[in-house]
């Protein structure tokens, strides 16, 4: 076997069904997968564009599912850094990593509504725009630009959008589902046993709040008390708490979940019969931005792979590959028109009105937490 | 700490037992208080490593555990300085995952005992040498896959395409397994068999065999050499076994991750959620050290009573 049929061989691992998404994604840990790359630097021999610059390895940081590796190999052979991946499962883990320090870092992927909580603690730097040529802020959605930039400093690039809905396995679940109250009545009752939750305080008490009526983003005490009775009232019936959700949906272990759009894109292209549904009370839309965190060791890496990240043709393959919206105008020039019409990735204007960001305050308020954690210890 | 209990204590080196060459060219009190001196040194640095060990990455970060969880959860999430015991106060708030580390460890340590026993039994007395070195290397071999990769794949034995499809094909009705106490049980019995297997082997094969055979000359029934002879003398191995996998069982986080959907939710698991998710490291060090007090409480009673089956005094690790 030669070099080029090893590297084929080990990537085909990487992507097959026992996949570090799910590896990762499950025991929640944020270990590191090490990308082939990595393990065995010497299969990829530097190019000497960059290489003096930007040295031989970056640490991407980021979330289940969210890329084309295939990316991630031209960018290893177009400028000899190797990039190194964790995968994480909630935005608590990540600020969790970064306040304890010494993660080496050099990109991440965070979520809008921790932008502000990250450069409060002084934990990720102003962006040097200059070093990020490929990105336009005048292409992208001016929403999704406003949420990484606080007092007219960029801190963050928008990397694409979504909403938090549910999958529905409508082969088993013949009923028509339109509301987070449906959710959590048919997981409670008929389809005991067969609903899962994220492993996530934002979503998992937001859509518990959104039963009742109220703001996803919820402080309020008694509002949170509600939540907490449904979560508690909820869980022995549950099948799992856990955001990796993809393999017990396609398995028919779990028959509906809390979904992410791309999750919910990537799931219905190989069985049309789970279907997205965003709840008519509203629930979450976000978008996810790279930042880059203080300290950075391969600083100068993690701004290239930003960068290249951002290109559009690069973008493009991305969105193709993870079927989550893009909000840069150029890189949605270059996709295909269905997928543009997708209702999936791009849900009717009366579905997403209701939708709320994430706010900064979900982040460190210490009561979601703990009821979070309580709902997980019960 | 655990070996520290379980050692035997080291023995002292008495006056005059020094090497006895000086003893030719020196009077007698001298070459003995050398020697003494001398050994007294080797034994220090010996000891040194170890006892750097034991302070810097154990006593130390204890400490530092103990100071948290008197302090506050810090606005943003961390630790914050201050003086309270309402983390510990708190500590009802974890009820469920102590009742399922308490129930579960235990019921776990005694199942891994109960299967590991005959397997251990089969392995030192009734197996011929050649078979016995091919079922040793099989216990090993799990070993050489990560602990991980090994419980992951029970993910799919237990779920639902797995283990229950063919219950169901045989016609016994719907099972649910993955996600509940059982499997969670048997991810626990699979992972720490062999840590029971090995140390109750070990006391079986040093068993001398001709006390079976004089019991049996003496009119002893098997299964009553087994009761009287047998289980006794195997009784320090049996010991040791149930210690190793409890303690290690107690702290289990992984297995009742993957096995439990975060359904079944050890003492680990709220560990790992209190400082990784929620932030509150004072309350998580206040369960941390509820586990230690635990743990050292119940390993204590532990040895007290099984002392008292003679067998105490020589537990070996292995």
């Amino acid at each position: 076997m030669d070099r080029r049929e090893f590297v084929y061989h080990m990537r085909r691992w990487q992507k097959g069904s026992i996949s570090r998404r799910q590896f990762l994604g499950v025991t929640g840990l944020g270990i590191a997968t090490a990308v082939l790359a990595k393990a065995m630097p010497e299969l990829v021999a530097p190019r000497a564009a960059y290489a003096g610059d930007l040295g031989d390895r970056v640490s991407l940081t980021t979330w289940p599912n969210y890329h084309d590796p295939k990316n991630f190999e031209d960018f290893t052979a177009k400028t000899g850094v190797n990039v190194e991946v964790n995968v994480f499962g909630s935005n608590e883990e990540m600020l969790a990593k970064l306040q304890a320090g010494g993660t080496g870092w050099d990109l991440f992927v965070p979520t809008n509504y921790t932008i502000s909580t990250y450069k409060d603690l002084d934990l990720i730097e102003q962006l040097d725009l200059s070093l990020l040529p490929n990105y336009d802020p005048a292409s992208i959605e001016k929403r999704f630009v406003a949420a990484g930039t606080i007092d007219g400093k960029t801190y963050a690039v928008s990397k694409d959008w979504g909403t938090t809905g549910y999958a529905v396995n409508t082969k088993k679940i013949t009923e028509k589902m339109t509301s987070w109250k449906d959710f959590w009545d048919l997981a409670m009752g008929k389809y005991t046993g067969r609903g899962m939750v994220h492993d996530y305080q934002l979503t998992t008490i937001g859509n518990a709040l959104k039963y009742y009526g109220y703001s996803f983003n919820s402080i309020d005490p008694k509002e949170l008390a509600d939540a907490e009775k449904l979560l508690l009232a909820a869980k022995p019936h549950l099948f799992a708490i856990n955001s990796d959700y993809q393999p017990s949906m396609r398995n028919g272990d779990a028959w509906l979940t809390v979904c992410w759009t791309g999750d919910a894109k990537q799931m219905h292209k190989d069985l049309p019969e789970i279907e997205y549904v965003i709840g008519k009370e509203g629930g979450e839309i976000w978008s996810d931005f790279y930042a880059i965190p203080k300290g950075a060791p391969h600083r100068a890496a993690g701004y290239a792979l930003a960068d290249f990240l951002l290109t559009p043709a690069i973008n493009a393959k991305e969105v193709l590959a993870h079927g989550y919206p893009s909000a840069d105008a150029r890189t949605n020039k270059l996709l295909p028109k269905e997928l543009l019409e997708d209702p999936i990735m791009y849900p009717a204007a009366e579905l997403l009105a209701p939708l709320e960001f994430g706010a900064a305050a979900t982040l460190t308020n210490p009561a979601r937490a703990e009821i979070m954690a309580r709902f997980k210890s019960a | 700490m655990k070996r520290a209990a379980l050692s035997p204590p080291p023995t002292e080196r008495g006056p005059g037992e020094g090497p006895f060459y000086f003893s030719i060219f020196m009077t007698k009190t001298t070459a003995s208080e050398q020697a003494d001196r001398r050994s007294r040194w080797v034994t220090t640095l010996l000891l040194a490593p170890s006892a750097f060990w034991y302070l810097a990455l154990l006593v130390a970060p204890l400490a530092v555990v103990v100071v948290f969880s008197f302090g506050e959860r810090a606005a943003a999430g961390g630790y914050q300085a201050a003086f309270t015991i309402a983390n510990y106060l708190n500590l009802p708030a974890r009820a469920a995952a102590f009742r399922n580390t308490l129930v579960l460890a235990p019921l776990g340590t005694i199942v891994c005992l109960l299967a590991a026993y005959p397997l251990a039994y089969y392995l030192a007395i009734k197996s011929s040498p050649r078979i016995r070195l091919f079922l040793l290397i099989l216990v090993i071999v799990p070993f050489w896959t990560s602990f991980l990769i090994r419980t992951y794949a029970w993910m799919f034995i237990l779920g639902g395409r797995g283990l229950p499809s063919v219950i169901e094909w045989l016609g016994l009705g719907e099972v649910r397994l993955i996600n509940t106490p059982l499997s969670v049980l048997i991810g626990m019995v699979y992972g720490y068999l062999p840590l029971m297997v090995f140390p109750i082997f070990v006391s079986l094969e040093r068993l001398d065999k001709r006390l079976i055979e004089a019991a049996a000359d003496l009119g002893s029934n098997p299964w009553r050499s087994f009761l009287q002879v047998t289980l006794p003398l195997s009784a320090p191995g049996v010991i040791t076994g149930c210690m190793l996998v409890f303690i290690l069982l107690m702290g289990e986080y992984l297995i009742p991750q993957l096995l439990g959907g975060g359904k079944v939710f050890f003492i680990g698991n709220a560990l790992v959620d209190l400082f990784l998710q929620s932030r509150n490291w004072p309350f998580g060090s206040a369960v941390a050290m509820s586990l230690v007090i635990i743990m050292l409480a119940t390993v204590t009673i532990y040895l007290r009573v099984t002392r008292r089956y003679g067998a105490g005094r020589d537990v070996s690790l292995l």
